[in-house]
């Protein structure tokens, strides 16, 4: 069948998400590409794959999101000579994971491409790719020099701030490269890949089954939107079909993650700006709803609540009504906590006009998410492809025109009120049945999509099953990917002190975009 | 600022008791002696590493950070250098690129120096194990006092991890 917004052949993919896959020569990928960009269609992912034990080569693949659904790509390459012409020029979103495939796969992009490592540090030789096949699950390399070519800023005036990888707070490890003149920042360039764990290699290890709780731990803020994209991404692979009250369930655990998730954040946005009232009163409000959550689904941050076909939790009338009960304490909270927020001139005049990132900006650049959302673009999986739980609920999209802190900020209070809503129309009226459902056998080579609107934005899992219910290739994709990128623009022309509250303001996920 | 202030009031203290030490965490066997511990159990300074987590232990030591521990009640301050610090918080399985930043800041901590691994991972290594990427369990990389298990631990544990890297005795 062809696709409704482009002309080309596709194979409709069994899932929840309306979803298509092609395949077509690396002589193609570019035409392609171009004709998607210029429908608007984000790019989603980009990834390779190692399919020389299925006697073929190697292969690129790409997902594209299209209104009438998400197009999964395949290029497939020769096992000689594993290259195709780069898109970056075209997804500039594209770059560090072009890069990253060349790191991990030896699948390189064309000469004229970026070609600078980005996941390898010191941990693995230049010219070892350890995504291929060949290469053992247990080998290991002898940790070697790493240099990296940052690019070098001068002029007068102009010096350079290293700061990290082993930050001064309490976050995940990576590399910020300031060039600053005086107190202004000109420049910054991003070093991560800092906790690459080989999270794709480990799932080529697992069963579809084991492969769950790994997914739930790609990125531990995300656990929720994790466990749903994998579980969704099996159920497709296999033909299961999740029982209505699993998906009801799920829709609450995803929206529990989200107030959980920008209760925290508002708590720090407040403490980045010396309102440490903030940061107490919003981090008191989030170990009230953790402590919830562990009462009520066994575990404070939702992990493995999760699994294919369907949940390992319930949640009775009663326990409805004590969540419910939390959630309206939480919002008088918060309501009370925004004014505060709203009214305090020291707060505002830090978020106002902070870290800017334009719409045209942020559109060229393919940012996805909360903070796509907090400059205009109109984004949000529940919304755009509505299928249940959210098909009958009517989720109100959140945006925000002006892509600054303070944009991000009211974004946050918004979605919190909005996810209660959600949460209380689901919980009300839970469907009865069963909470799980055997997942089928799967065949060999077999495909799934999971993509589902996380906290910080959309989430994908894309798999293709091996023998015996194994993982021949799972790519988990973070928003994160498409989002750091934007950072780099964001801080220009802010001050360093400003960094952190910009940084946090995007709260983006380093483990999630490492592996 | 009436605001601030009447959500001050209202909130009151939330302060809840802090746990207990549990030997039973102990790595390795108490290094150091009752005067220093006197000093530290009265005032720590601790540098967290993340060292390759999957960012859930993370999300425990922010909520440690919460009004429910009053950490620094305790005597306990989390610092921004290694060089001011008494003790390392080390979360996940190291990534094989994060092993040299680790090694680096744990010779950056001034002797005597405490560390506690956190997190199955940090106990063992979790659910990644070992592999051309991660080292493991932390205790793979540096010495540890201490070692807390969960995935993730809770504050709670977390807290009661540090307390027992403090306590004398076995």
């Amino acid at each position: 069948m062809p696709l409704n917004e482009l002309p080309i052949e596709v194979e409709p993919l069994v899932g929840a998400m309306p979803a298509f896959c092609a395949s077509i020569p690396a002589g193609e990928l570019r035409g392609l590409a171009e004709q998607a960009r210029a429908r608007k269609a984000p790019l989603v992912a980009l990834w390779g794959s190692d399919e020389t034990e299925r006697r073929a080569g190697y292969a690129l693949h790409l997902a594209l999101a299209f209104p009438s659904g998400l197009l999964w790509v395949s290029v497939p390459l020769s096992r000689e000579d594993p290259h195709y012409p780069g898109i970056a020029d075209i997804y500039a979103s594209a770059n560090r994971m072009q890069r990253a495939t060349a790191d991990l796969l030896g699948i390189f992009p064309s000469a004229d491409a970026d070609r600078r490592k980005w996941l390898r540090h010191g941990a693995w030789p230049e010219g070892a790719f350890p995504l291929r096949k060949s290469v053992d699950p247990a080998a290991r390399f002898a940790q070697g020099p790493d240099l990296y070519p940052f690019v070098p800023v001068e002029g007068e005036g102009v010096h350079e701030i290293p700061v990290g990888p082993v930050h001064a707070g309490t976050i995940e490890p990576g590399h910020f490269r300031f060039s600053i003149v005086g107190e202004k920042i000109l420049r910054l360039e991003e070093r991560l890949g800092y906790t690459h764990k080989g999270i794709e290699k480990r799932f080529e290890q697992m069963t579809l089954e084991e492969g769950a709780k790994l997914a739930g731990r790609v990125s531990g803020d995300s656990t929720v939107a994790y466990a749903w994209a994998y579980a969704m991404a099996v159920e497709g692979a296999t033909g299961t079909e999740p029982p209505p009250r699993a998906l009801a369930l799920r829709g609450i655990l995803l929206e529990l993650e989200r107030i959980a998730n920008h209760l925290g954040d508002l708590g720090y946005l407040g403490n980045d700006v010396a309102l440490s009232f903030g940061f107490f009163q919003f981090w008191r409000v989030k170990e009230d709803l953790l402590r919830t959550h562990a009462q009520l689904f066994g575990h404070r941050y939702l992990m493995d609540a999760i699994v294919p076909g369907g949940v390992a939790c319930d949640l009775s009338r009663a326990q409805a009504d004590a969540l419910l009960g939390r959630l309206d304490t939480i919002l008088q909270e918060v309501a009370t906590l925004r004014s505060i927020y709203d009214e305090h001139a020291g707060a505002q005049d830090r978020f106002i006009m902070t870290g800017q990132v334009t719409r045209e900006l942020a559109e060229r650049m393919g940012l996805t998410g909360l903070a796509a959302r907090a400059c205009g673009m109109a984004r949000d999986l529940r919304v755009d492809y509505p299928i249940p739980p959210w098909q009958e609920l009517d989720p109100r999209m959140i945006t925000h025109p002006r892509g600054d802190v303070s944009a991000r900020v009211a974004l946050r209070f918004e979605e919190i009120f909005e996810s209660v809503r959600l949460i209380r129309s689901l919980a009300q009226e839970l469907p009865p049945g069963k909470l799980r459902v055997p997942v089928a056998a799967a065949t060999a080579g077999a495909r799934g999509l999971g993509w589902v609107e996380g906290w910080r934005g959309d989430v994908l899992i894309a798999l293709e099953t091996a023998g015996a219910n194994r993982i021949h290739r799972l790519h988990p994709h973070d928003p994160s990917w498409q989002n750091w990128p934007l950072l780099e623009h964001a801080v220009h022309g802010n001050i360093v002190p400003d960094f952190p509250l910009i940084n946090k303001s995007f709260n983006l996920s380093y483990s999630g975009a490492d592996l | 600022m009436y605001q601030i202030l009447k959500q001050i009031v209202k909130t009151g203290i939330v302060t809840e008791p802090a746990p207990l030490p549990d030997a039973a965490l102990r790595a390795l066997e108490q290094r150091l002696g009752e005067v220093i511990l006197k000093h530290f159990g009265r005032a720590l300074a601790i540098r967290h590493v993340d060292a390759g987590s999957c960012n859930g232990c993370e999300l425990e030591i922010h909520a440690m950070n919460s009004p429910y521990c009053n950490l620094e009640g305790l005597g306990i301050k989390f610092v921004a250098s290694p060089r001011h610090a008494d003790m390392l918080l080390v979360t996940g399985p190291v990534s094989r690129n994060m092993e040299t930043a680790l090694k680096r800041t744990w010779e950056a901590t001034p002797d005597p120096k405490l560390v506690v691994a956190i997190g199955d991972c940090g106990c063992t290594g979790g659910i990644f194990g070992e592999s051309y990427a991660s080292c493991g369990r932390v205790s793979n990389v540096i010495p540890v006092d201490v070692a807390v298990p969960g995935c993730p631990p809770t504050p709670v544990a977390i807290l009661r991890g540090i307390l027992t890297a403090i306590t004398p005795g076995r």
